[in-house]
């Protein structure tokens, strides 16, 4: 199927890219190419396939669940944008 | 020796040398330093950390001299910018990580510090190791250190995504380099640069530490100029790591030991279906030659089929993209990397991630949410998970009659810089004969085996079971001298 600009907006949107009115035209052209392409699976045939979510022929290990790491709050900070009192800032979200 | 004799050393025999004192692990770091900083035209790293790498090998002598030097000990490498180095800038060629300094570093990289490597830098990447040439960097295009008989003033592609660490090799600036591998980008490069790269297993190198694109795909390697050298290397790099799910809690085996030289009786499966139209004569003629190689040496061809192949394409532009958009949405601006300002949390997430992405992560990203949104999750995500596994299963049935299969590595030799058109599908079909073997997780091997009639290096490619790499380079090492590749750029 063939994506238009709405749509595309709405995908910009939930992926949280800015995408300026100029653009959706561009991107919906090459968007759209790029699903026809890999809609070609349409025609294989996987009736009664289970879907591959990993190709590492293992069980998923476990661990006790403990504390292993931790007390490095300033490694933790140390690349933050804006910080203040061992807190990452951000824009204020209540009013 | 000279500087320059000192670059044109393999691993191997600098690791010999380095053992017999003809030299030291400082005056080999320095002279490759020295090609460092005189290759800078090339682009090839993003990070240079030259004193770093002359304090390492100092420790390096020290260790030598006291006869506890490790398996690569004073060897200088090149590292992929998207390994985590501590304290060292790692950017992932991206502007959004453009002043990331970890403070942790990668299991891989780690492992090759211990056994003694030297790192002289960081090498640049397609943004987020999405691309197959180098052009998406941040930081600007790699040059492929080869040029065209035709046109030797075409500035031409590394390869992609691990551009600049194949450039790095390919121009003796490095004994070796990390790769990391996701459909192709470590063996299509090594193709495009005349060198050997080898994407192991997947789960046979942690990805621990490693910038994540599409996790169930991503794996690391290494990349050098003879089969020894990846032999040698790889066995550093590898190894159980319980900080990520997905290692493989296998003992690593001694991988220079597996080249013994002798194949025979060993069956190669020859695969029908990567003889697609409009495959180039000069590559199929390598393909061929490389057959009849592996004949003399005493292994049997085989021709298999592999029927799904013409659908990985489209399965891994639904996967890679999926898992992409999932792994780089921690890019909000909020714990690392660049942030723009908003007026709301939402608006400073979103302008961040338009300024800091690159036009083929954007496009990617928003391919991967849209093929995982609600409505349209089953019809593409799910649909090719299913069909990821019956490509899996063909390579399954083949090796229940074959030990080893031989393709081509990529379509083409190395193409210039803006030659190619603005579709997107076009720049994906560079992967069209590695992207198979990352969908199955196999083991991929790339080996430079002949020069196209315009001078430039073509690589094929060798493909093995699930952790049986020592069959890859068992064969790898017997079409290498067979080939006698001796070029260089």
């Amino acid at each position: 199927m063939s994506l238009d600009k709405n749509r595309v907006r709405t995908i910009a949107n939930l992926a949280r890219l800015e995408v300026r009115d100029d653009e959706l035209d561009h991107l919906a052209g090459e968007l759209s190419n790029i699903i026809h392409f890999v809609e070609q699976l349409a025609e294989v045939n996987t009736d009664g396939v289970a879907p591959m979510t990993s190709v590492a022929n293992m069980e998923l290990p476990r661990r006790v669940d403990e504390v292993t790491d931790g007390g490095c709050q300033d490694k933790i900070l140390a690349n933050a944008p804006e910080q203040q009192d061992g807190f990452f800032l951000v824009p204020k979200v209540v009013e | 020796m000279s500087r320059s004799d000192l670059t044109r050393l393999t691993m191997a025999a600098a690791r010999d040398g380095l053992a017999r004192k003809d030299f030291t692990a400082v005056e080999l770091a320095e002279a490759h330093v020295a090609a460092m900083e005189a290759a800078r035209q090339l682009n090839a790293f993003v990070t240079e950390t030259p004193e770093l790498a002359v304090d390492r090998a100092r420790a390096a002598d020290a260790r030598l001299a006291k006869g506890e030097g490790g398996a690569m000990e004073g060897l200088p490498i090149a590292m992929k910018d998207l390994f985590c180095t501590e304290g060292v800038r790692t950017t992932a060629s991206s502007h959004i990580l453009e002043n990331f300094i970890p403070p942790y570093e990668s299991t891989v990289s780690a492992n090759l510090k211990k056994a003694g490597a030297v790192m002289l830098g960081k090498t640049s990447l397609d943004e987020f190791a999405m691309g197959s040439s180098n052009m998406t960097s941040h930081f600007g295009p790699v040059e492929n250190p080869w040029k065209r008989k035709s046109d030797p003033k075409a500035k031409l592609v590394p390869g992609g995504s691990s551009g600049g660490s194949a450039a790095a090799v390919a121009a003796r600036l490095a004994l070796g380099a990390t790769g990391t591998d996701t459909g192709g980008s470590i063996r299509q490069p090594a193709s495009f640069c005349g060198i050997v790269g080898i994407k192991p297993t997947y789960g046979r190198c942690s990805r621990w530490g490693i910038i994540a694109f599409a996790s169930s795909l991503d794996q690391a390697g290494p990349m050098a100029r003879t089969v020894r050298d990846v032999s040698i290397m790889l066995g550093a790099m590898a190894g159980h790591d319980p900080k990520d799910s997905t290692s493989a809690p296998v003992a690593v085996p001694n991988f220079e030991a597996a080249l013994t030289g002798d194949i025979r009786g060993l069956k190669v499966g020859v695969p029908k279906e990567y003889r697609p139209d409009g495959l180039s004569s000069e590559v199929e003629t390598l393909w061929n030659d490389g057959i009849a190689m592996l004949k003399d040496a005493g292994a049997t061809p085989v021709e298999i089929s592999l029927p799904h192949t013409k659908y990985a394409l489209p399965t891994y532009y639904i996967v890679a993209p999926a898992e992409c958009s999932s792994n780089l949405a921690r890019y909000d601006g909020v714990r690392y990397g660049l942030r723009v300002e908003g007026k709301t949390l939402d608006e400073m997430y979103a302008k961040t991630r338009a300024a800091g992405f690159g036009k083929e992560v954007r496009r990617r990203i928003l391919v991967g949410t849209y093929v995982l949104s609600a409505g349209y999750y089953d019809a593409y995500y799910a649909k090719a998970q299913k069909v990821r596994r019956l490509i899996a299963d063909d390579f399954a049935k083949a090796f229940q009659s074959v030990d080893v299969i031989l393709t081509p590595t990529a379509p083409s030799a190395a193409f210039a810089i803006g030659e190619t058109d603005d579709n997107p599908v076009t720049m994906w079909l560079n992967d069209v004969f590695t992207i198979p073997t990352s969908l199955a997780g196999l083991p991929g091997l790339s080996l430079p085996t002949g020069l196209s009639t315009d001078g430039l290096p073509l690589g094929l490619q060798l493909i093995g079971r699930p952790f049986d790499e020592e069959t890859v380079l068992k064969v790898a090492e017997v079409m290498e001298k067979a080939a006698g590749f001796t070029a260089v750029p």
